[in-house]
């Protein structure tokens, strides 16, 4: 059974980006690409942007058109499930019945959106947004809409609040914690965007939990809260999160511990299986070489490349430096660098100017940068951070200091 | 529709002709010109969509963006005087007879 051929499961930013970067550096075996949604391999972040708000069409989305697959050989088969795999045997099992074989089997089978156990979440009106099928369920119900509560200030519950209210819809963002995207971002940050999302009208309410949905004839109708409030609601978006499709893998027997387990070659114990993208915990040089799973387009792109690199015979560990952005209304959010852990923050600029970094240190150490429409210390964060150099808290915090100079000097 | 020709390294030239208002980005993705990445799909946050624009018609171009001149510092193959960002070259009526050239590489 087992081929030469790389096998992809997963035909999103990561797995899309092996197959084209397999056949750009010359790779000649067999490229098959599985993906379970029945469209070609779409980009994601315009879900929440552009293409939500109407801007863009499907066209706009793909990451490339069809002839692209058949021009580059890689056998694409959309609408199909891998339900298998046989490691002895090197072979993927497909829903309906079909067995493939691998020489080497690429999991890059991303998230999927964690349901919170709510009473009424399966009524009409409840709505998600990772997949395109979600987005069009989700654009069409916004149109008709008047109230929406969004459940989770995460990144896509605030980009998806920002459009709503720029559609003059009633927007109220209910969250768990005391801050919005709290589990990613300084508590400057936090505080710039909520207070900017309430300026646009958003209405919040922090340490909110939401005990049920309740309906009427199987639609929504309102949310209710543990102190026993009652939120009107005829869109209620659920914005908390994912969870990893690490099935897959745990059934073969591979280890799962918030994601797919691999080295720092992204490989998991079976040198035959990589993982890569939002569903691969990896050992991340840019978090003191600790397990890490981002959900970022920069690391499904990168974890990409590398496991192409390796399989054309030029390996080397994973070593990018992670960064990410999320467009917020008017806003542009860039981060560059990982600062979980973060114990000290440090303005570089005027929030109340609207444009503004916090440089994020650990024990003095600078880990990352967060920078609001400020893309030039965003690209400076990046070379900054990419060559490990350093820059001292005071540094950051006086604005006449040159952060382009710092980033292109020379060390030692 | 302005046509535009991308040229790659090997001499290879394509041309297109593009709907006014889609970018430069947008058509050679959209047509299978490789050598554009675009990994951020047009939000000017990776330069991965860096093209070399023929030095006389720079003029005709609109002038560079504050997002644009910060991510043209990352691109992966040289900045030179001609350097652009071709998600945020939007083709209009102007641009008839663009030549971008594509750099060696993206990445
Ligand atoms: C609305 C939205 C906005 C975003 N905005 C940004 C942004 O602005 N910037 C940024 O950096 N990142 C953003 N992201 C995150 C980014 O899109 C993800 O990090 C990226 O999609 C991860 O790619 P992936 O291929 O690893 O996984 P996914 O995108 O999750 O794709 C995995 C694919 O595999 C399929 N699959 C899973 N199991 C199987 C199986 N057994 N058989 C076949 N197919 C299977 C899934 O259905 C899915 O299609 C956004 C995400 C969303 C949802
Ligand atoms: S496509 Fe990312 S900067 Fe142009």
């Amino acid at each position: 059974m087992a081929s030469d051929g790389v096998v992809i499961v997963g035909a999103s930013h990561a797995g899309f980006q092996v197959a084209a970067s397999l056949r750009q550096a010359g790779f000649d075996g067999r490229v098959v690409l599985i993906g379970d949604e029945p469209v070609l391999p779409y980009q994601r972040p315009p879900l929440s942007k552009d293409y939500l708000d109407g801007k863009i069409g499907v066209d706009l989305l793909l990451m490339r058109p069809e002839a692209f697959y058949r021009d580059h050989r890689i056998d694409y088969l959309p609408g199909v499930r891998a339900t298998g795999i046989d490691r002895a045997g090197k072979s993927v099992q497909l829903a309906g019945g079909k067995r493939l074989g691998y020489g080497h089997l690429v999991l890059a089978t991303g998230a999927r959106n964690r349901v919170p156990p709510l009473p009424g979440i399966e009524l009409d009106g409840v709505c998600y947004l990772r997949t395109l099928a979600e987005t069009e369920a989700l654009r069409q119900r916004l149109a008709a809409a008047e109230h929406v509560v969004v459940i989770g200030a995460g990144f896509i519950g605030l980009e998806f609040a920002a459009v709503a209210r720029a559609h003059g819809k009633h927007v109220c963002i209910l969250e768990l914690t005391d801050r919005v995207m709290g589990r990613v971002v300084a508590v400057p940050t936090s505080l710039f965007f909520a207070e900017a999302h309430a300026r646009a009208g958003v209405a919040f309410r922090f340490g909110a939990q939401a005990v049920r949905i309740a309906g009427n004839n199987g639609r929504v109708e309102h949310v209710e809260l543990a102190g026993g409030d009652k939120l009107r609601a005829d869109l209620v978006l659920i914005s908390i999160g994912v969870v990893p499709n690490g099935e897959l893998a745990a059934a073969a027997g591979l280890a799962v511990a918030n994601g797919i387990v691999v080295d720092e070659m992204l490989s998991t114990a079976d040198p035959a299986i990589s993982a890569i993208g939002d569903c691969a915990a990896f050992p991340c040089r840019h978090a003191d070489g600790n397990p890490t799973r981002l959900e970022a387009v920069q690391n499904a792109a990168d974890h990409a490349r590398c496991v192409a690199d390796r399989l054309v015979g030029k390996p080397h560990p994973y070593t990018a430096l992670p960064w990410f952005w999320s467009e917020q209304g008017p806003l542009r959010l860039q981060i560059a660098g990982l600062t979980t852990g973060q114990d000290q923050s440090v303005l570089r600029g005027d929030p109340a100017s609207g444009a503004f970094s916090v440089f994020c240190y650990r024990g003095g150490e600078l880990l990352g940068i967060e920078s609001v429409n400020r893309p030039a210390d965003h690209a400076q964060a990046r070379r900054l951070l990419a060559a490990g150099r350093q820059v001292t808290p005071d540094q950051a915090a006086d604005d006449s200091f040159d952060l382009r100079a710092a980033a292109a000097a020379r060390v030692g | 529709m302005p046509r535009v020709t991308y040229i790659d390294t090997a001499g290879k030239e394509t041309t297109l002709d593009i709907d006014v208002g889609t970018s430069v980005m947008q058509a050679a993705v959209f047509n299978g010109v490789d050598g554009i990445v675009a990994e951020c799909g047009g939000s000017c946050m990776c330069a991965t969509c860096h093209v070399y624009v023929r030095d006389d018609q720079l003029a005709k171009l609109p002038p560079v963006g504050e997002d644009e001149e910060a991510m043209l510092e990352g691109t992966a193959s040289e900045r030179r005087p001609n350097s652009r960002l071709s998600c945020q070259l939007v083709v209009s009526a102007e641009m008839e007879g663009l030549v971008v050239y594509l750099p060696e590489t993206q990445t």
